[in-house]
């Protein structure tokens, strides 16, 4: 990383002349560092191999209480996350770079799909959702799991902000199918739709529902050929 | 060991005269981003003292072993893998805050004060020194920073401690004021963070000239006497 510096004047005391050469100090001095390099990688190696199970284990569970969020822990028995199929660039759901699918299936049979969606238009950049959508084509819940929002303002799309504790906005989303609620409804009150905004705030929620209302188009779409992939097949 | 007068100055330099953040306003970056909350500036303060304190010990205990000319480097060394052995070892133990703090972590590597304390003290004091320096240090950082961000939050959401959940499960935010509170958004926002911390560091500084003022009786037939000079930011 450092090679050996010749000792710049002014910046060192000046050593007894003739005793050691500027060569010979350099090489000492690039060796002193070099050994440093080497205990604190191994230190820091050490620490890496301490930790990883620990850090495996919370991002684990992390994303599991994201996902048991949307969907009710009880409605499938198989291993979500040995359950997942990589997603190629998908922009219908706002992922150019590509996602992830869960498929829940309980007694072998497809129980819902939690998808990973992209809403690109928010006030503030992309917000990012998590959505759960029942094989019935019903949306079992919506969370947002990244947004820029304006802190006070447009962040009530995060239940965690929400001043409407009983109520939080993005529960209203759960339950809904494409068959409930015409192509006409997935709008905002304000634009003519069913779903409630705050006032001063219509850009967040606009892009929300129009994210969600893409991923239950998307899953009416592909949902029986996701379920069908099998998790080792994929390429 | 060590003598009383030195722990009492060491102390007073951390927590009061050299303030990190009031007087030497180093840190502004992680200041203006995690002090939203209160919980958040305690921890991030709490990383930092615990990387200053170790860092300072490992510096004034291999200080003899390090060349002058390679100081610099030797010491970013080794405040960078503590800061990563730090980093580490929050994403393991306290996940949820980790997904908070995030960036701001491995960030304090680039905060000035660690390296500023260990060229200024632990490169030139004992270990056990050099470790107090730190651990007041963080400690002036740790009230600062509490200050600052339980302000904010009072301020900007009628709350206090919101995110406490996170470090300690169970617990919940406190609500100071009525659930009614609009809240006043500037003091959420980073703007807000810096009008608070200038009042801060007025109030600080009105409280030095206040004790300079009492320690020095006014001088008679001079009314016209300049003012004791208050203590203005350095660096």
């Amino acid at each position: 990383m450092h090679g050996p510096q010749p000792p710049m004047p002014g910046t060192t005391p000046p050593a007894p002349a003739g005793v050691i050469g500027a060569a010979a100090m350099a090489r000492c001095t690039a060796l002193i560092l070099f050994v440093f390099v080497i205990v604190f990688t191994g230190l820091l190696a050490g620490a890496y191999r301490l930790t990883r199970p620990a850090i495996e284990a919370s991002a684990r569970e992390e994303k599991m209480r994201l996902i048991n969020e949307v969907l009710p822990p009880g409605s499938y028995d198989n291993d979500l996350l040995a359950d997942a199929l990589a997603l190629p660039a998908t922009p219908e759901l706002g992922l150019p770079d590509g996602g992830q699918v869960l498929r829940a299936r309980k007694q072998g049979r497809p129980a819902a799909l939690v998808l990973e969606a992209v809403a690109p238009d928010g006030y503030a950049g992309a917000i990012r959702l998590v959505l759960a959508v029942g094989a019935d084509g019903r949306l079992l819940g919506v969370r947002v799991t990244q947004h820029k929002e304006t802190p006070g303002l447009g962040d009530y799309i995060d239940p965690n902000k929400d001043k409407n504790k009983a109520h939080p906005w993005i529960g209203q989303f759960a339950g809904l199918s494409l068959a409930d609620v015409p192509a006409s409804g997935w709008r905002v009150k304000k634009d003519g739709g069913r779903f409630d905004s705050v006032a001063g705030a219509t850009v967040t929620p606009r892009a929300v529902v129009k994210a969600v209302k893409k991923a239950l188009d998307f899953a009416a779409a592909r949902g029986e050929a996701l379920y069908a992939v099998s998790a080792k097949e994929q390429p | 060991m060590i003598r009383r007068d030195e722990f009492a100055s060491i102390a007073n330099n951390g927590l009061w005269k050299q303030n990190s953040s009031l007087v030497q306003i180093l840190g502004m970056c992680p200041l203006l981003a995690v002090t939203t909350n209160a919980t958040n500036g305690a921890m991030l303060s709490l990383a930092t003292l615990l990387v200053m304190a170790l860092s300072g010990a490992a510096v004034a205990s291999l200080r003899h072993l390090i060349p002058h000319e390679i100081r610099i480097p030797v010491f970013i060394l080794i405040v960078a893998t503590l800061v990563t052995m730090v980093d580490l070892a929050f994403n393991a133990g306290l996940h949820g805050l980790y997904l908070v703090l995030g960036i701001f972590i491995p960030l304090i590597v680039t905060n000035c004060i660690v390296l500023a304390r260990v060229e200024a003290f632990a490169a030139k004091n004992p270990p056990l020194h050099s470790a107090l320096d730190g651990v007041f240090m963080g400690l002036g950082m740790l009230w600062t920073l509490s200050l600052l961000g339980g302000l904010r939050e009072l301020i900007g959401a009628g709350t206090l401690l919101s995110g406490i959940e996170l470090v300690i499960p169970g617990t919940h935010a406190l609500r100071l004021l009525p659930e009614d509170y609009p809240g006043l958004l500037l003091a959420s926002l980073p703007p807000g963070a810096f009008i608070l911390l200038g009042c801060l560091i007025a109030w600080k500084n009105w409280m030095e000239a206040r004790a300079a003022r009492a320690k020095r009786p006014p001088l008679p037939h001079s009314p016209s006497s300049p003012a004791p000079a208050a203590a203005g930011p350095q660096g």
